[in-house]
C-alpha cells in the first residue's frame, strides 16, 4: 500500500469517530469503577488481626494435620481466636513455640519433642517367622486381615511399610535388612505412622528416653518366643520392672511397658531382661556421678534420693559414691543443693 | 389492565413461568453449589437479588445514555459484564464489613455472582423484554423490578431446593447417590415440576 493511502485512512474522521466512542465508553467505565472500588475499599476496609498472618507464616505449612485443626491457617485463626495452645505443632517444635509466643506476647510453654518408635524388633527380611506366602495387595492394612496376618506373631511387623508410606516427612528409612529406622531428626511426631500402623506397633516417646521395650506381642511367653522371628520378644516376666528403681515400667496382658514419664533412662532393665527384648540405644555411654569434695556438706540428700543405693555417707561426712552401681541417672545432681555433684 | 396488574403478571413471570433456574436453566452453579444448608441459600438468594436489582437499574442506565446515543450497543455485552464484575466486588466489600457472618457463610460463591449467568442474562433480557401490553419496550422501572422479582424467582428456587436437601440428609440414599447425583435428579424433577407453568397466559 504507498504511503499516502494509509496517511489518508488513518486521518479519515469517520474513523476517529468510531474509535473514540466506544475507547471512551468502556474506558470511562472502567475508570470509574476502578474510582469506585477503590474508594470503597477504603471505606468498607475490614481489620484483620496481623497476628493471624504471622503466625499462618511462622507455622512449617505442612498442614498435616497434627495439631488437630484443618490445616496451618486454620490452627493460626484457632491460637489468636479461640485461645488453643500454642504448642500444639509437632513439626514446628520448640523454636515455633518460642516464635510464636513473640507473636503472641505470651510464655513457651516447651513441650518434650517426641519421636515415633517401633515396639518391635521383626519385621526384616531375615528376622520374621512367616505362616504362609502373602501374595495380595502389598500393604499391611490388607495383609492384617488373611489368617490374622503372614507372619508368626499377631502383634508384630509384617513388614509392608504402611508406616514409611505415611509418613509425610520421609522420617522412616528402610536399611539393608528391610528394618524401619526411625530419622529423630526428621521425625515430628505428627503420628502418622502410629495411626497407620495396623498393629500399632508404633509409640511416641519423649526423645531424650533412649530405653524401649522393642515388642508389642502379649502373647504368653512360651509362644511369643516360638512366634519371634528376631527371638526377643517380651515374655512378660517382670523382672525389669522389679529391677527399675524408679517403678516406671508395668507388666500387663504379658507385655511390660515403660512408663516415659517415670523412666531415668539409666538403662537397669535393658541389662536384666533375659530375652534382649529391652534396647538401651545409649547403653554403656552413660555418666557417673561423682562428688566434688571441696562442696559437700555432708547433708545425705543424694544419699536419700539415689534410686540404686550407690551413695553411701555419713551426716556431715563426706560422701562417695560407688561407681559400679551409679546408673547415671543424675537424680543426685538435680537433688544436690551445693552443686557438688558432677557427671563424668 | 393497570400498573399493578402489570406488575403482577411481570412477578408471576418472573417467578413462575420464566424462573431463571428452572425454566431459562440460567445460574445452575450456585444453585447446586448453595443449596445444602437454608440459610447459607437465603444469604445467597439475597445478595442475587441484591446484585441483579442494581445491575439492572445501571446496565439499563448505562444502555440508555451511553449505549445508544454512541451507537455501540455492540460492546453490550462488554461493559455490562464491566458493571456486574465491579458491582459484586463492591457488594463483597459492604457486606464483608457489614455482615463477617454472612461473608463466611457465602464463601466462594460470593464472588462467583460475577460470573453468574444468570446476572448477565436479566441484564441482557432487559434490552430486549416487552411490556405486557406488547408493543412498548422496559422502561427503567420495569428493568429494576424485574431484575428484583427474577432475583426473588431465583431465591425462591434455591431455598426450595435447599429445604429438600436438607431433608435427603437424613433419608436412606445409596451410597453412591449422595450428595450431588441425588441433587442433579432433584433438580430435573424441580424443573419438570415448573414446566407446568410453562404456557400460562395471564
Amino acid at each position: 500500500m504507498p504511503i499516502h493511502t494509509a496517511s489518508i485512512i488513518l486521518m479519515d474522521s469517520s474513523l476517529v469517530q468510531t474509535l473514540t466512542a466506544p475507547i471512551l465508553v468502556i474506558g470511562g467505565l472502567g475508570l470509574a469503577f476502578g474510582l469506585i472500588l477503590a474508594f470503597a475499599s477504603k471505606v468498607f476496609e475490614v481489620w484483620v488481626d496481623p497476628r493471624v498472618e504471622q503466625i499462618t507464616e511462622a507455622l512449617p505449612g505442612a498442614n498435616c494435620g497434627a495439631c488437630g485443626m484443618p490445616g496451618c491457617a486454620g490452627y493460626a485463626d484457632a491460637i489468636v481466636h479461640q485461645g488453643v495452645d500454642i504448642n500444639k505443632c509437632a513439626p514446628g517444635g520448640a523454636a515455633l513455640v518460642g516464635k510464636i509466643a513473640a507473636i503472641m506476647g505470651t510464655d513457651a510453654v516447651v513441650t518434650d519433642k517426641m519421636i515415633a518408635v517401633p515396639f518391635c524388633s521383626s519385621g526384616g527380611y531375615n528376622n520374621t517367622n512367616w505362616k504362609y506366602a502373602y501374595q495380595g495387595i502389598e500393604t499391611c492394612k490388607a495383609a492384617v486381615n488373611i489368617s490374622d496376618g503372614p507372619n508368626t506373631c499377631s502383634w508384630g511387623c509384617i513388614g509392608y511399610n504402611d508406616c514409611k508410606a505415611a509418613c509425610p516427612f520421609d522420617a522412616i528409612i528402610i536399611n539393608e535388612h528391610g528394618m524401619r529406622i526411625v530419622d529423630a531428626e526428621k521425625c515430628t511426631a505428627c503420628g502418622a505412622c502410629v495411626r497407620a500402623c495396623p498393629r500399632g506397633i508404633f509409640h511416641l516417646v519423649p526423645e531424650r528416653r533412649h530405653v524401649y521395650i522393642k515388642c508389642s506381642s502379649q502373647d504368653k511367653g512360651p509362644l511369643a518366643k516360638q512366634n519371634c522371628g528376631n527371638h526377643r520378644p517380651c515374655i512378660g516376666c517382670g523382672l525389669c520392672s522389679k529391677k527399675c528403681p524408679v517403678q516406671a515400667i508395668t507388666v500387663e496382658n504379658n507385655l511390660a511397658r515403660i512408663d516415659y514419664a517415670k523412666c531415668i533412662n539409666c538403662g537397669l532393665c535393658a541389662t536384666v531382661c533375659p530375652t534382649k527384648a529391652i534396647l538401651d540405644t545409649i547403653a554403656g555411654t552413660q555418666k557417673k556421678a561423682e562428688i566434688i569434695p571441696e562442696l559437700c556438706i555432708g547433708c545425705t540428700i543424694c544419699a536419700k534420693n539415689c534410686p540404686v543405693k550407690a551413695i553411701t555417707g555419713e551426716v556431715k561426712q563426706l560422701h562417695t559414691i560407688n561407681q559400679d552401681t551409679c546408673i547415671g541417672c543424675e537424680i543426685c545432681v538435680a537433688k544436690c543443693p551445693k552443686k557438688a555433684i558432677k557427671m563424668v | 389492565m393497570g400498573y399493578l396488574g402489570e406488575i403482577f403478571v411481570m412477578a408471576m413471570t418472573a417467578i413462575f413461568i420464566q424462573n431463571f433456574v428452572l425454566s431459562r436453566f440460567l445460574g445452575l452453579c450456585p444453585y447446586l453449589g448453595v443449596s445444602k444448608k437454608l440459610d447459607s441459600a437465603m444469604g445467597m438468594g439475597m445478595a442475587v437479588i441484591f446484585v441483579m436489582t442494581l445491575a439492572s437499574a445501571i446496565t439499563f442506565l448505562i444502555r440508555k445514555y451511553l449505549l445508544i446515543p454512541f451507537n455501540i450497543e455492540y460492546l453490550q455485552t462488554i461493559s455490562f459484564i464491566l458493571t456486574i464484575a465491579a458491582l459484586v466486588q463492591f457488594v463483597e466489600m459492604v457486606i464483608q464489613k457489614n455482615a463477617p457472618a454472612l461473608y463466611k457463610s457465602l464463601g466462594v460463591y460470593l464472588p462467583l455472582i460475577t460470573t453468574n449467568c444468570a446476572v448477565l442474562g436479566v441484564a441482557i433480557l432487559n434490552t430486549k423484554a416487552i411490556r405486557p401490553d406488547g408493543v412498548t419496550a422496559y422502561n427503567f422501572l420495569d428493568a429494576v423490578l424485574n431484575g428484583f422479582l427474577s432475583g426473588v424467582g431465583f431465591t425462591f428456587v434455591l431455598l426450595a431446593m435447599a429445604g429438600i436437601r436438607e431433608r435427603l440428609e437424613f433419608s436412606e440414599l445409596p451410597e453412591s447417590m449422595k450428595g450431588m447425583p441425588i441433587g442433579l435428579i432433584l433438580a430435573g424433577i424441580m424443573a419438570l415440576a415448573f414446566y407446568g407453568w410453562m404456557g400460562f397466559k395471564i
